[in-house]
């Protein structure tokens, strides 16, 4: 499938928690479907302003009968802020769906655990809603430092929530990975910082769970022209994260 | 209706608009988003004989109106690139232009002649890459040394040949007059700006090669600066490009001397960058009665 480009009406765009926002738009008619784990380029402010580039922001949320996109987007510099400052009827610009999303078949009849970190959360939604219908079973593992967002929207594709946090302000107090127990999953997606989807892989792999992350790279064009978002893989490949990706099988990186 | 036809070294393009290597893919990757009829030519990633991983570390910098980055010279290489990139991108519509750069004298020579044995339309020849020792910036600074590649490279192609300048040449006149002295059928300029920048965490440089091409509207004056004076200095066509974004931006360099422009870092503010500057030249001159841009090409000169 290849990206488009279009203009789409802010609907809702709200705090989630600290730094946190979930905006909602209108995907115009017309415009190709995204699937889990893909993303597309957002601008809400002038090709001749900055910042410069488009921020990549993962889809959290697709309802297709409504054509309602969901973004949860974490607030972290200048492109975010504009983001931030959108309200109900604003526009802005959509370049995608970009990038390839999970691969949902391969959760078919398996024991399947999406582990997520942080705003690393934020793909996993979709992911949840698509491969619920297939899985045998889905159980979400999520870690905070501090602040537990968005957990409560997983619960009706999960089985199980299991939660913790850094600080222990919410269920247990540790690291996401504290909560896995590998022998009870045949398949893990990942999507966190960089150590914790290291960690987790690693885990998920020697226990020989089939393992996919969703990597976060800084990106120019979203579209794999740019070459900006290339990093290595563990054989020193050098791959896109915006067109390879962003998903990868888990041993890519971390095997 | 203008006719936004153009004639660069002999080769018709149907817009003076071009995508800049290295900002455009192979093209295919703007085919869903732009309409390419709009496109007068792409100048494809920039390519070595042997393909290139490219640099480590932190590849690309926002700056206030402006990118810096150290891509370096990340691509497949020529032959892969003949048998796998070159027949979609032929297919796309704009004329083709590989843009080629190279390590050595010798590197050059070889992947000149490979395409010269291809259909591409043009081979665009990269002797500014700032981002790799070994990328051609070695021969883009001395215009001896760029005379010295592009006689050579001349000897290997009957291929229209554009030579890429960099804006770090010592002089950019007496490069660009080495250049046709040696026998480029035109010039494309201006390359990246070499440019730093450093963490102020880590207290270190920002790229793992400290040093990276600035990009976009912040050199878009200078970039002017220089095309206006080699347009005045040389007979064969010049491509002007640095930080174009819009259609003015494009008419103040066709107004400066350029027979085409290329869009490079504005495609990634705007996808839909190179069609919107095609047709909003094309409304410009509508709006001012000018049918061809031969009628305005060179008028500040």
């Amino acid at each position: 499938m290849r990206a488009q480009s279009c203009e789409a009406l802010v609907l809702v765009n709200e705090e989630e928690a600290t730094g946190i926002r979930q905006m909602r738009v209108n995907l115009p008619a017309g415009q190709p479907e995204p699937k889990a784990g893909m993303f597309y380029m957002l601008r809400a402010w002038g090709a001749d302003e900055p910042p410069l580039l488009s921020r990549p922001i993962s889809v959290h949320r697709w309802d297709k009968e409504t054509r309602v996109l969901t973004f949860l987007y974490q607030v972290k510099g200048k492109g975010t802020e504009k983001l931030a400052a959108l309200c109900h009827g604003d526009r802005l610009s959509l370049t995608g769906p970009a990038g390839n999303g999970f691969p949902v078949e391969a959760a078919r009849g398996k024991r399947v655990a999406i582990i997520g970190g942080g705003i690393g959360v934020a793909p996993l939604l979709q992911l949840a809603r698509e491969v619920h219908p297939v899985a045998a079973r889905v159980d979400f593992l999520a870690g905070f430092r501090d602040e537990v967002y968005r957990v409560d929207a997983f619960e009706p594709y999960c089985a199980n929530i299991y939660v913790a946090t850094d600080t222990g302000s919410f269920g247990k107090k540790g690291f996401v990975t504290d909560l896995l127990d590998t022998e009870k999953y045949d398949l893990a997606y990942i999507c966190g910082p960089e150590i914790m989807m290291k960690n987790a892989a690693r885990l998920c792999l020697a226990a020989g769970l089939e393992c996919y992350v969703s990597k976060e790279g800084v990106m120019a064009c979203g579209l794999g022209a740019c070459l900006g978002c290339t990093c290595r893989t563990e054989k020193g490949e050098p791959v896109c994260v915006c067109k390879d990706g962003p998903v990868f099988e888990g041993s890519v990186f971390y095997g | 209706m203008a006719d936004l036809r153009v004639d660069l070294c002999g080769k018709e393009l149907r817009t003076p608009v071009i995508g800049a290597s290295g900002t455009y893919g192979f093209g295919g990757e703007f085919s869903g988003i732009v309409d390419m009829n709009w496109v007068g030519a792409v100048s494809g990633k920039g390519l070595t004989l042997e393909g290139k991983a490219g640099n480590t570390g932190v590849r690309l910098y926002e700056t206030p109106s402006g990118l810096i980055n150290s891509i370096g010279l990340q691509n497949p290489g020529v032959r892969h690139f003949i048998e796998h990139e070159l027949p979609a991108m032929r297919a796309l519509g704009p004329a083709v232009m590989a843009n080629l750069g190279g390590s050595t004298i010798e590197t050059y020579e070889e992947g000149a002649r490979l395409l010269d044995a291809t259909d591409v339309d043009f081979i665009e020849l990269n002797i500014s890459c700032p981002n790799v020792k070994a990328g051609g910036i070695a021969y883009g600074v001395k215009a001896a040394s760029a005379h010295e590649v592009v006689s050579r490279v001349r000897k290997c192609t009957s291929k229209p040949l554009i030579v890429k300048l960099s804006p770090n040449a010592e002089n950019i006149t007496e490069m660009a007059l080495a250049c046709e002295d040696a026998g480029a059928d035109g010039l494309s300029l201006v390359n990246t700006f070499q440019a730093m920048a450093i963490d102020l965490e880590t207290r270190r440089p920002v790229f793992d090669n400290v040093f990276a091409g600035l990009s976009g509207p912040a050199i878009r004056p200078i970039a002017l600066r220089m095309v206006y004076q080699v347009c005045k200095a040389v007979n064969v066509p010049v491509v002007g490009l640095g930080g174009i974004a819009t259609a003015r931006d494009a008419l103040e360099f066709i107004l400066a001397g350029a027979a085409a422009v290329q869009i490079g870092t504005a495609n990634f503010a705007n996808p839909r960058a190179c069609e919107d500057v095609a047709r909003g030249i094309a409304a410009w001159m509508d709006a001012h009665g000018v049918k061809t841009l031969d009628e305005i090409r060179g008028a500040a000169l």
